[in-house]
């Protein structure tokens, strides 16, 4: 008995996503479908700080799918809907900020930093290579002084120069 | 040299300690918002509406009084709106014009909040679907709009008002634009 009980319980709960599909529309369209599905996973819900407008139920989210989907249905281009939303609730509602403006600033510091770090990179790279080159030639002197004491590191070697510690 | 570079990750977590402290501090004080967004209608005209009233009849966008005005979004559903409503009858006993928009509420609900609160709206237009609301940008309730004489958003409030507020928002933009006119 308690687990027959139990058993209802478990697809209750499995059930319960069901519960979360919030409005269907109707389209006449795939196309229609896909672009309004397309505009509330990319749209912002302005209520809410970091949440898509599908993922939302604010009663604001609700109201700009429904007015998605109403002007799908009139007929209006992608480009009108957008501007739209951000006549209304200006870029915040752009998931996907636009090339312009203060959003130019999410674009381009990326690539501005990439070159930063390949500048400072190569400087330090060249840097290296030139101290390299500078420390090369030895004069004469240096190398028979080098030289000595190479010969006196081999003499130490050797078992048989005795007991020096 | 070598000691400075021992210190630097030091350096950095005082920085950012001390950056974050800031904002947290204005947060707290409610300098800053972080939820608060810029209105996409700022510095341009009020979005046109023609509405039915509450008390039966119609009014448009250019019926507005040419004066400076402020348009509060409320509803009765909206228990903020229940913490504002003493605030909007000083001031309009204080003379400022207030334009009430019903967002999306009941009719009757919203005549009895009146009549039972006192009504500081010269004005209040039912806005059933939340189709002005969504002209205006409106996340929800209250909001309030500052307009000014030829019909221009100044400054857009999101929250409850209250004298603080006021004092701190609304009075500036007002002496601010007020100024250049003269």
């Amino acid at each position: 008995m308690t687990l027959r009980f139990f058993g209802v319980f478990l697809l209750w709960v499995a059930a319960l996503p069901a519960l979360a599909v919030i409005e269907t529309y109707q389209f006449d369209t795939d196309l229609q479908r896909q672009r309004y599905n397309a505009f509330i996973e990319e749209l912002r819900c302005p209520k809410c700080q970091n949440q898509n407008l599908s993922g939302s139920d604010s009663a604001i989210a609700q109201d700009l799918r429904r007015q998605i989907h109403q002007m799908i249905i009139d007929g209006k281009s992608d480009i009108e809907i957008t501007q739209y939303m951000v006549d209304r609730y200006g870029d915040f509602i752009l998931y996907r900020p636009r090339f312009s403006g203060a959003a130019l600033v999410l674009w381009l510091l990326p690539v501005a930093l990439l070159l930063t770090g390949l500048v400072i990179w190569s400087l330090m790279t060249s840097r290296r290579g030139r101290r390299a080159e500078d420390s090369a030639p030895l004069s004469d002197s240096d190398r028979q002084a080098l030289q000595a004491l190479l010969d006196d590191q081999i003499d130490d070697d050797k078992p048989s120069s005795g007991g020096r510690l | 040299m070598d000691r400075f570079k021992l210190f630097l990750p030091l350096i950095i977590f005082l920085l950012l300690a001390a950056v974050f402290f800031g904002v947290q501090r204005q947060v707290q004080t409610g300098d800053y918002s972080p939820t608060a967004l810029p209105s996409a209608l700022l510095d341009r005209p009020l979005p046109d509406f023609s509405l039915p009233t509450l008390d039966g009849g119609q009014l448009s966008r250019d019926q507005l009084p040419a004066q400076w005005l402020l348009v509060n979004v409320w509803a009765t559903w909206c228990p903020t709106c229940h913490y504002e409503h003493p605030f909007l009858l000083e001031l309009a006993q204080r003379g400022v014009l207030i334009l009430g928009v019903d967002y999306k509420d009941k009719t009757a609900l919203a005549v009895k909040w009146l009549e039972e609160k006192g009504d500081p709206y010269f004005a209040t237009v039912f806005d059933g679907d939340g189709s002005l609301g969504l002209d205006l940008g409106v996340t929800g309730a209250p909001e309030t709009y500052l307009v000014d004489a030829a019909g221009v958003v100044r400054l857009r409030y999101q929250g409850a008002l209250d004298q603080q507020v006021w004092e701190r928002e609304f009075l500036p933009v007002v002496s601010q634009f007020s100024g250049e006119a003269e």
